[in-house]
């Protein structure tokens, strides 16, 4: 029968619809700065020149968008087998262990790209258990893991507390974190690579995991529509009758997608750890796995759509917090309600839209070749 | 006061880029059975709904009584006395028959007036178009047949005058569909004007007055049914002249291929669906499974293929068992030489979201033809959807168009193709052609005689009795879990109707 949406070309569906639920969602945020009574247009002109308009401003919104490119892939490859992943933010953060053992093990011996490769094995090893187990309980028990997954976050918080603070902290240390790693725990800046396009990148974070963070999307990209796995991961997460039609092996694959998701979100510590404090600090995961929920639905669970996503979440981090600098008024507060919007838009609402838009789109000439009931014969 | 009771004057409805309904006429006579028959997606549901209100059209027209009238919502629609019967009821379950027809026409808080007043009114209108239904029984403890009849009870509560039936009979025994047959007549002697939506045509020509012919969002021709013929409406619906029954030759049964010993399989409820079911079929030989839907086919074809476990019994394929009980393996089996074409392809045979080209592996991805190590060989899968697409006649050939844009005819085609192009020994088919339009189901019709005669042992399941009769060499006949007859293709549909209905072996052969 007539779908009750009609086909609309690409660039309409993965553009123009975003993009107009983005420039709502800015919109209503603006009235919402108006109601604390500063001008939405300095704003706006703030937030942007805050996250692009310098070299340290480009650098601190790419290091946000690196923790929100893994987490944003582990949330959506999840989703591609219709699992609702919402403990990236646990799973990151129990990953930190695999990030900071193997640094304060191995950073006095060896040069840090030896330490990287251990690192990167670590974290993906330790995010992996941690979904592990939510993912054996969906597949063999039936227990949902949007409930398993959240309270693994939990957990997640209690265990890590517990570990700073009785294991991990250095004798006489006041604070909550692991000793401050030697050169063999720090990853390289990235001044190399954007010094010649004439942006300094200076002071800011940004550092080598934004180019692992671009390599993995790669990697998940040919690991969901190019390997075997991939298609039985779409299957599932299409139609689980197919899959069981088609002989696939169902616990199987949603338990090993589970682990690849929390893999993902694992590696996402590797970013301010390795890459930042260059020591594990309690909470420092700071949301990034919730976020990674918003950028997977704004980027349609696509690694083309996702490294956008996060780019445009690492903006409203950045110039947000340019924004609460210059007006008092605006608190961060003020930014996680902007940031609401842009996830009330973009993923909860994403299809209010879209009939009025292919309304205008058919009218405006687009639908030239209107299309009988079904396909021809 | 006219004698027309609906006109429809150039309506036009489109979803976005789909043009359902294009410039649509229609006159429907006071008093008489209308009949609108098309194939799937031609536009009759898109109709109805607009004129029952659902949908707003874009452009035209709607006079009811000769009087211009805007039914912007069902309510409008049942204010002017227009009544619908849906395809699938709008019946709460768990409520009562006089629950059911009371909802939405309460008359106020306190329910005590108005059920004393329903129950009186339900009485009359029992009375009156001979509609017998116990208004204190629950509605799903009613046969299909009683809950549309309290869908038309329904209707005629609230006052209509026009009844509208969404294929009515899909879901009924041969004997419910006479049942209603005759309600409708009588309900049309008493001056109710009936408009019924079906594809099919025995259906148009045992009860309608006139009726009007839909191809593809437009209306192609309007007859007077008693000077029409079954060839000619056909050839309207299609655009072309089709061949309803199947040329074949005699079967040439060879040795058993599978074979099936006291099965029973339970759905997830846990209520018995196959009971002590046996059966064989041969190389070379259709095996066609009769009965009303529901009745455990669905069960027994995916206990056969592995995708539900049997709790007792025996299945072997070419001569060794299957674990039906157990770990039955889908996979498994689809390697030793069985094919499954499901009866649900929207579910289970497909993925509509996917590419056609990825649809065409779909149980076959470990097939090492399709892939390099680990990775999916996409362009070799592309390269073989291609060649089935041309095989098969699929359009548009396009291997890389989302599977849902492909009409029925042509998604149930990419399921064959996949199944039939393995050589498979054995070949399992749940209703070949649910949802398909009379051009492909010639096809494919074709396609599962040539099968068999390539030597192919076919279990074919089917709720439509004609293609049961015309494909199989021997028919089985479902009823309530149990085989309860075999007979040849040749028997008459009356007998096979009773035996699906439930009357014993013996009594249905009398």
């Amino acid at each position: 029968m007539s779908a009750p949406h009609a086909k609309l070309p690409g660039w309409v569906d993965y553009g123009v619809i975003p993009l107009v639920n983005l420039v709502v969602a800015f919109l209503v945020a603006g009235l919402v700065v108006l109601l604390v009574g500063e001008s939405p247009i300095r704003a706006a002109a703030l937030l942007i020149e805050g996250a692009f308009g310098y070299g340290e401003g480009i650098g601190f919104t790419l290091y946000y968008a690196t923790n929100f490119i893994f987490t944003g892939l582990a949330v959506a490859i999840a989703f591609h087998c219709g699992l609702f992943n919402i403990g990236g933010e646990g799973q990151a953060y129990v990953a930190g262990l695999g990030v900071a053992i193997p640094c304060l093990w191995l950073d006095a011996s060896m040069p840090w790209y030896v330490v990287f490769v251990v690192v990167i094995f670590g974290s993906a090893l330790m995010g992996g258990l941690w979904a592990l187990i939510p993912g054996y309980l969906q597949a063999k028990r039936g227990s949902h893991v949007v409930i398993t997954t959240i309270m693994f976050n939990f957990i997640a918080s209690s265990l890590m507390v517990y570990l700073l603070i009785d294991v991990l902290k250095p004798r006489g240390s006041m604070s909550p974190e692991t000793r401050t790693f030697a050169e063999g725990g720090h990853l390289p800046k990235l001044d190399w690579l954007f010094g010649p396009l004439g942006i300094d990148v200076g002071g800011s974070p940004l550092n080598l995991s934004f180019l692992l963070a671009l390599v993995v999307s790669f990697i998940v990209w040919v690991i969901v529509w190019r390997t075997r796995f991939g298609y039985q991961i779409r299957t599932m997460g299409f139609s689980p009758s197919a899959a069981r039609y088609a002989g696939m092996k169902e616990a199987r694959i949603v338990i090993i997608t589970m682990v690849m998701s929390g893999a993902l979100a694992g590696m996402m510590a590797i970013n301010p750890i390795m890459g930042e404090q260059h020591r594990m600090q309690l909470d420092f995961v700071g949301g990034a796995g919730f976020v990674g929920i918003a950028v997977a639905l704004m980027g349609r669970s696509h690694p083309v759509g996702i490294i956008p996503a996060a780019i445009l979440f690492g903006m409203l981090y950045q110039g947000g917090a340019e924004i609460s600098f210059e007006m008092p008024q605006i608190s961060r507060d003020m930014i996680v309600i902007i940031q609401g919007l842009v996830i009330l838009f973009a993923g909860a609402m994403e299809h209010m839209f879209r009939p009025t838009i292919a309304r205008l789109f058919t009218s405006l000439g687009g639908g030239r070749k209107p299309q009988p009931a079904t396909a021809t014969e | 006061m006219s004698d027309i009771a609906i006109e429809l004057k150039g309506i036009d409805k489109s979803f976005g880029l789909v043009h359902a309904n294009r410039d649509i006429n229609l006159r429907v006579r006071k008093g008489t059975i209308h009949g609108i028959i098309g194939e799937n997606g031609a536009g009759k549901s898109t109709l109805m709904s607009i004129l029952y209100g659902f949908y707003q059209a874009d452009r035209g027209d709607i006079l009811v009584d000769g009087a211009k009238t805007d039914i912007s919502g069902p309510s409008i629609a049942i204010d002017k006395g227009i009544g619908m019967v849906h395809q699938h009821f709008m019946l709460v379950e768990n409520f009562t028959v006089l629950e059911n027809i009371m909802l939405g026409a309460e008359e106020g808080q306190i329910l005590t007036s108005g059920i004393a007043r329903a129950r009186n009114e339900l009485k009359r209108l029992e009375n009156e178009y001979a509609l017998e239904v116990d208004p204190d029984a629950i509605i799903e403890e009613l046969p299909v047949g009683l809950q549309q009849r309290v869908e038309i009870l329904k209707a005629l509560y609230r006052g209509a005058e026009i009844l509208i039936l969404d294929e009515p009979t899909g879901v009924l025994t041969p004997a419910e569909a006479d049942h209603l047959f005759r309600i409708l007549a009588q309900l049309k002697a008493q001056g109710k004007t009936i408009i019924l939506i079906t594809h099919k045509l025995r259906e148009i020509m045992a009860i309608t007055d006139e009726v009007s012919v839909m191809r593809r969002g437009e209306m192609v021709a309007t007859r007077t049914t008693a000077d029409t013929s079954v060839e000619e409406l056909a050839e309207l619906m299609v655009g072309r002249r089709v061949l309803l029954s199947v040329e074949k030759g005699p079967a040439n049964p060879g040795e058993v291929k599978l074979s099936v010993r006291n099965l029973t399989v339970r759905d997830s409820r846990g209520v018995p669906m196959v009971k002590d079911v046996s059966l064989d079929v041969r190389a070379g030989e259709i095996v066609g499974v009769a009965g009303v839907a529901g009745n455990g086919q669905s069960e027994l074809l995916q206990a056969i293929a592995g995708i539900r476990r049997a709790e007792t019994g025996n299945v072997t394929l070419n001569g060794r068992p299957i674990d039906v009980t157990g770990e039955a393996d889908p996979n498994e089996l689809r390697h030793r030489g069985l094919a499954h074409v499901p009866e649900d392809r929207h579910h289970m045979g497909l993925v509509l979201k996917f590419e056609e080209a990825e649809n065409s592996i779909l149980g076959y991805h470990d097939d090492p033809r399709y892939l390099k190590s680990f990775f999916l060989d996409v362009e070799a899968i592309r390269a073989d959807a291609a060649e089935k697409c041309a095989r098969y006649d699929i359009r548009p050939p396009d291997v890389r168009l989302k599977t849902a844009n492909f009409s029925g005819g042509n998604q149930q085609k990419i399921v064959l193709a996949r199944e039939m192009e393995r050589d498979p020994d054995v070949i399992i088919i749940g209703q070949p052609t649910r949802g398909v339009d009379v051009g492909a189901i010639e096809f494919i019709h074709k396609r599962i005689i040539e099968m068999r005669d390539a030597g192919k042992a076919i279990l074919l399941v089917s709720v439509e009795l004609d293609e049961i009769r015309s494909l199989s060499d021997r028919v089985l006949v479902m009823f309530d879990g149990h085989v309860v007859g075999e007979r040849s293709p040749e028997t008459g549909e009356g007998e096979l109707g009773l035996l699906m209905a439930g009357v014993t072996d013996q009594e249905a052969a009398e």
